[in-house]
């Protein structure tokens, strides 16, 4: 196989947003695009999404984009960026008519229409009670989308680069023009030559000790852009779901509360009451979660440790949890043993979702500062960009939404900006900081085990970085960072193959997660406030006088440095943010 | 409680064939057979190769025959196999790395049944409308997830790796069965050829092996009884 490739669009990541955004570059004459995934395509963690998709469409009850809109910028506790917000709750409800058209079968209403229910923060007439807004296929939304998708470009004839790691960007002159990944079969380097990349590849939850986040979600994009010197936009407010299952953090979905269940404390207390009066369990994922660690904390924990909650869906008709929700249902059932018909379910938050990545504008194109400076040539969508649209805490369903409208965005905003450029031409030694990184590791000293500290991060992150914060907490993780920093200069491998070397793989991902979890820490540690799934236990109110503001952070010669970037606001006022 | 693992490993770089490695360690009954082999991966030998993901059944990366049967790692549990445990790749496609295979021919097969939504009307302006019972006919076979436990379990497959298989027939009913589709002809066309559904002697395995719980047997059943009736 040839090493040197040469596409006017790349596409990196095969998930929602990377299919999305490769579907419609395609579309555009006469450019020609690729897809480099380190997965194959249907792997990609889109497909563990269940829930649904947050669109107006009012097949259930009366709904509109602006009501949308408006629970998503309050969601964000006013964080999110308005504009994006308003164009988001329009254009979901053509991207999820296309998908229709595209073949997804999503569950039907009786009149043969997209069924719809209800979900977390999604209210009818700003916040008066809660909507069907999340278009479901069963609880595998995720799933079907992927799928659907996948089928799509077999149609379109995509060229897909399958087990291609991506270890680096070319940026030449603030402009990028293509990456370096490595061939998991071969163990090579390839050049991707391009006028347009797109980055499109997904969380970075796995620093984290429970997640529901899939083994490959360790941030390789966030940490490749901020070690090239670009900014990571709110990498602080990083989302914890509620119902995890009890030490496994396997997602169970919000749809199981829009669809009737009922969140218990160890005394059996529906204690959602407490928290939200209005919408009790329908409540946002960062009030529910910090809900459940109070209630565990002051010992009204579930089960011998106190140290869990119960998810309550045994007065569901069984029928309904059959039809509409059998994944949990198995999931629960294989992995705890427990049944969700019968019997009530051990949860606990699970480490979830990044509202913050790599900045980009209203159209995806990545900026490089509080200005807005655009870096020609270089797009993000999906959850590795930051919009932002989740502002600091992201509504249920509204991950898939962002998928699908932003992979379009960029897709076409990509191909339009390749059809009118050439390829600029690539610097000597392209492939040297990848060869650097590859040959590093498997020259490594083997003095530390990659197992051994990666355990010690998601460990020390659960502790001192999660649900909950205060400054000696992240002052300490700050220290165990830099420690686990200079450790990782001690690994090595034992494999010395060139052919599927996922050991070398595991060792270089560890490196991209200790950066992600740098800037996570630095982040939280600076913002002096609470604001969406920030919550500093030292600084319990939001205080939007000083903090109404994005964090940018860079990695700099002497550390890390953090600079910010205006709110967009709007037509909505920030108000307390009750439910 | 301690167990044996035994994993039948390949190097292509180092190895003229597979062989048997085995391993004792400890693990919990609740544990995944995936965590089992983390464990090894991360502890004992760096060098294993297998492929993984989500962990939970959703991806479809860790298709592997254990204690003889077509299984996803993450999906099966130590206590639900006891202390002995053995470990191959699936069968019928050709090994690249210890529990790693080559699923190209497996994938040629599904892309080669036009695996995706035919319909040339021009769209209405919102949703193309389903009842809920047409919708409910192919609810199973929306489910698979492309791990390949099904085909690498069929005997037929194990001997004709160009029968396109069960995954490639499940993601044929998926469609031919689906109210909004166009393109059913054109599919049941490309089952009815030398390597295609009639290959299949309902050995059931593929039934058996399926993580995702489908009823292939009956879906490829169903498509057969399309091909009789509406011919192709």
């Amino acid at each position: 196989m040839k090493r040197a490739h040469k596409f006017d669009v790349l596409v990196v990541g095969a998930g929602g947003a990377g299919l999305m955004a490769a579907r419609y570059a395609a579309q555009h004459p006469g450019v020609s695009v690729a897809v480099i995934s380190k997965l194959y395509p249907t792997r990609s963690h889109t497909g563990a999404a269940q829930g649904g998709v947050g669109a107006a469409l009012g097949n259930v009850s009366e709904d509109h984009p602006e009501w949308h809109a408006f629970d998503t910028i309050k969601g964000g506790d006013y964080l999110t960026d308005q504009d994006v917000a308003e164009r988001f709750a329009v254009e979901v409800i053509e991207a999820v008519y296309e998908l229709e058209h595209m073949g997804l079968p999503f569950n039907r209403t009786p009149e043969g229409k997209i069924a719809q229910r209800k979900f977390g923060g999604h209210t009818r007439e700003f916040g008066k009670s809660a909507v069907e807004r999340a278009c479901y296929a069963a609880d595998r939304t995720g799933h079907m989308i992927l799928q659907t998708l996948y089928q799509q470009s077999i149609k379109d004839q995509v060229n897909f680069f399958n087990e291609f790691h991506v270890l680096d960007l070319i940026l030449e002159d603030g402009a990028c023009l293509g990456v370096v990944a490595y061939e998991l079969a071969t163990g090579a380097l390839h050049t991707f030559h391009a006028k347009a990349t797109i980055i499109a590849t997904g969380g970075n939850g796995r620093m984290f000790k429970v997640t529901s986040n899939a083994h490959a979600l360790t941030g390789d994009l966030m940490s490749i852009a901020y070690r090239r010197g670009l900014p990571i936009e709110d990498p602080e407010f990083y989302q914890f779901h509620p119902t995890g299952l009890y030490k496994l953090g396997v997602l169970l979905t919000e749809g199981a509360r829009g669809e009737g269940a009922i969140l218990r404390n160890g005394d059996g207390e529906r204690f959602m009451e407490r928290y939200a009066p209005t919408i009790k369990d329908l409540a946002p994922r960062d009030m529910v979660s910090r809900a459940m660690y109070l209630e565990v904390r002051e010992g009204r924990g579930a089960g011998p440790d106190k140290d869990y909650i119960h998810l309550d869906l045994t007065h569901i008709d069984a029928h309904v949890i059959e039809t509409r929700l059998p994944d949990i249902t198995e999931f629960s059932r294989i992995y705890l043993g427990v049944d969700p018909v019968k019997e009530l379910v051990p949860i606990q938050p699970t480490a979830h979702y990044a509202m913050g990545g790599i900045p980009t504008t209203i159209d995806t194109n990545v900026i490089s500062d509080g200005r807005n400076t655009i870096v020609p040539g270089l797009y993000a969508a999906g959850e590795v960009a930051c919009a932002s649209i989740h502002g600091a805490n992201r509504l249920g369903t509204n991950s898939l939404g962002d998928l699908i409208v932003f992979g379009r965005r960029a897709g076409i905003e990509a191909a339009r900006f390749a059809a009118g450029e050439t390829h600029r031409d690539l610097p000597d030694g392209a492939q040297d900081r990848a060869r650097e990184l590859v040959e590093g590791v498997r020259k490594g000293p083997r003095k530390e085990r990659v197992a051994h500290l990666r355990r010690q991060l998601q460990e020390t992150m659960q502790d001192h970085a999660s649900v909950f914060r205060t400054e000696a907490f992240l002052r300490k993780q700050v220290g165990i960072l830099q420690e686990l920093q200079e450790r990782y200069r001690g690994v090595g491998v034992e494999d010395g193959g060139h052919q599927y070397n996922t050991e070398l793989i595991e060792a270089i991902e560890l490196g991209f997660l200790l950066d992600n979890a740098e800037q996570l820490v630095h982040a939280a540690l600076n913002r002096t406030e609470s604001r969406g799934a920030h919550s500093r236990e030292d600084h319990q109110e939001r205080d939007d006088a000083n903090w109404l503001k994005h964090t940018l952070v860079y990695k700099d010669e002497d550390g890390v440095r953090i600079d910010y970037k205006p709110v967009t606001l709007g037509k909505y006022e920030p108000k307390p943010r009750t439910y | 409680m301690q167990i044996n693992v035994k994993v039948k490993r390949f190097n292509p770089e180092a190895d003229r064939r597979p062989y048997w490695a085995e391993y004792t360690l400890e693990a919990r009954g609740s544990d995944r057979v995936l965590d089992v082999i983390n464990h090894l991966k991360w502890e004992v030998d760096g060098s294993l190769a297998f492929r993984r993901s989500c962990a939970h059944g959703i991806c479809g990366s860790d298709a592997m025959l254990i204690n003889g049967v077509n299984r996803l790692a993450c999906k099966v549990l130590v206590k639900d196999l006891g202390e002995r445990i053995t470990i191959e790749p699936i069968r019928g496609l050709p090994v690249l790395k210890d529990l790693i295979v080559d699923m190209e021919p497996f994938f040629d097969a599904y892309k080669a049944v036009l695996p995706f939504f035919i319909n040339d009307d021009p769209p209405p302006p919102a949703e193309r409308h389903q009842s809920p019972e047409d919708r409910a006919i192919f609810d199973e076979t929306t489910k698979c997830i492309l791990c390949a436990a099904c085909t690498t379990s069929c005997p037929v497959f194990w001997t004709n790796g160009r029968y396109l298989g069960p995954a490639a027939i499940v993601n044929a009913h998926r469609f031919i069965f689906d109210s909004r589709d166009q393109g059913a002809a054109e599919r049941l066309g490309v089952l009815n050829q030398a390597n295609g559904l009639w290959r299949c002697r309902t050995a059931y395995n593929c039934t058996e092996a399926c993580p995702r719980d489908i009823p292939i047997t009956r879906a490829i059943e169903e498509v057969k009884r399309a091909l009789l009736w509406r011919g192709a």
